[in-house]
């Protein structure tokens, strides 16, 4: 993984990278709307609306795992003091915070139809809105930190600390009752869920995955580019 | 096809539902590749020994 951690070796990987994970998101999503929108039928209980969770869980999910990856980075930031590794977590930031607004907003048009509110404050979603500001809060502090070195240390210990709130969010729905309905996929005794659900479900999963990994590879070369431009011209005016 | 787009009378939350998620994709899409374009272009005008 650290050879990978050089920014040329990085650059060259990705770049093989993009085109194959960028079509791959294409052609997954597409297929999953297909399944989603028109093969997929009205469920018993929920009737059409059970087509929002195909756009809903798999932004969750991809909030929380961005989330994941950003502590992960961060840690690596840390111990090993590796600017890659900074510029990896900063980059997922703004893609966690758009996937945690995405999932905050198609689960309250979810909840209108179906608990009769857009907004409860269980423990599901009170603390999926309070990942929702860790992102904001973690963004703000690269911006109010000049110095890139302390300002990647400062945002990573923040990150760290609010990667209890991922694990809360993840347990919330067993640790209290909540209205937001529990583990349904990822369960010891399998899914719970028909076939003909989670299909367009795991689908867009993986093309949301997909999705995410080219935007978040995109993003973290451009930081790349844009901290060896600055190089260059501070060795320009050096001159 | 009107029936579709009825959603079983669900159509005003499920449309907006994915109406704004892919609105949203789009936007990260293009905002990402917008700053990557910028960044490729200067490091580019720099690389070439422009007197920017």
């Amino acid at each position: 993984m650290f050879e990978l951690a050089n920014p040329k070796r990085f650059m060259d990987v990705s770049g093989i990278a993009l085109p194959w994970l960028a079509a791959s998101a294409a052609v997954l999503i597409a297929v999953a709307l297909g399944l989603g929108l028109f093969l997929s039928p009205p469920d018993y209980q929920q009737g059409d609306t059970v087509r929002i969770m195909f756009v809903h869980v798999p932004a969750a999910w991809i909030a929380m795992m961005a989330y994941g990856l950003m502590a992960a980075a961060s840690i690596v930031g840390l111990v090993n003091r590796h600017p890659l590794a900074d510029l990896a977590a900063k980059s997922a930031a703004p893609l966690g915070a758009l996937f945690t607004a995405l999932a905050l907003i198609t689960g309250s048009l979810w909840g209108k139809p179906m608990w009769g509110a857009f907004w409860v404050w269980d423990a599901r979603l009170t603390s999926f809105l309070i990942l929702f500001f860790l992102y904001l809060g973690y963004i703000a502090l690269w911006n109010a930190i000049e110095d890139d070195v302390r300002a990647a240390r400062a945002a990573a210990v923040l990150a760290l600390v609010g990667a209890v709130d991922v694990v809360i969010v993840k347990f919330s729905v067993d640790w209290w009752n909540t209205l937001h309905q529990g583990e349904s996929i990822f369960r010891s005794s399998g899914p719970l869920i028909a076939p003909v659900f989670l299909w367009p479900l795991l689908l867009m999963a993986f093309g949301y995955t997909f999705l995410f990994l080219t935007l978040w590879l995109v993003r973290i070369r451009t930081e790349i580019l844009t901290r060896r431009c600055r190089t260059l011209l501070a060795r320009e005016t050096a001159r | 096809m009107t029936q579709f787009f009825a959603m079983g009378g669900y159509a005003a939350f499920v449309w907006p539902a994915y109406g704004v998620s892919f609105a949203g994709l789009a936007i990260a899409i293009g905002l990402t590749w917008r700053s990557y374009a910028k960044a490729k272009a200067l490091m580019g005008k720099l690389e070439k020994g422009g007197d920017s």
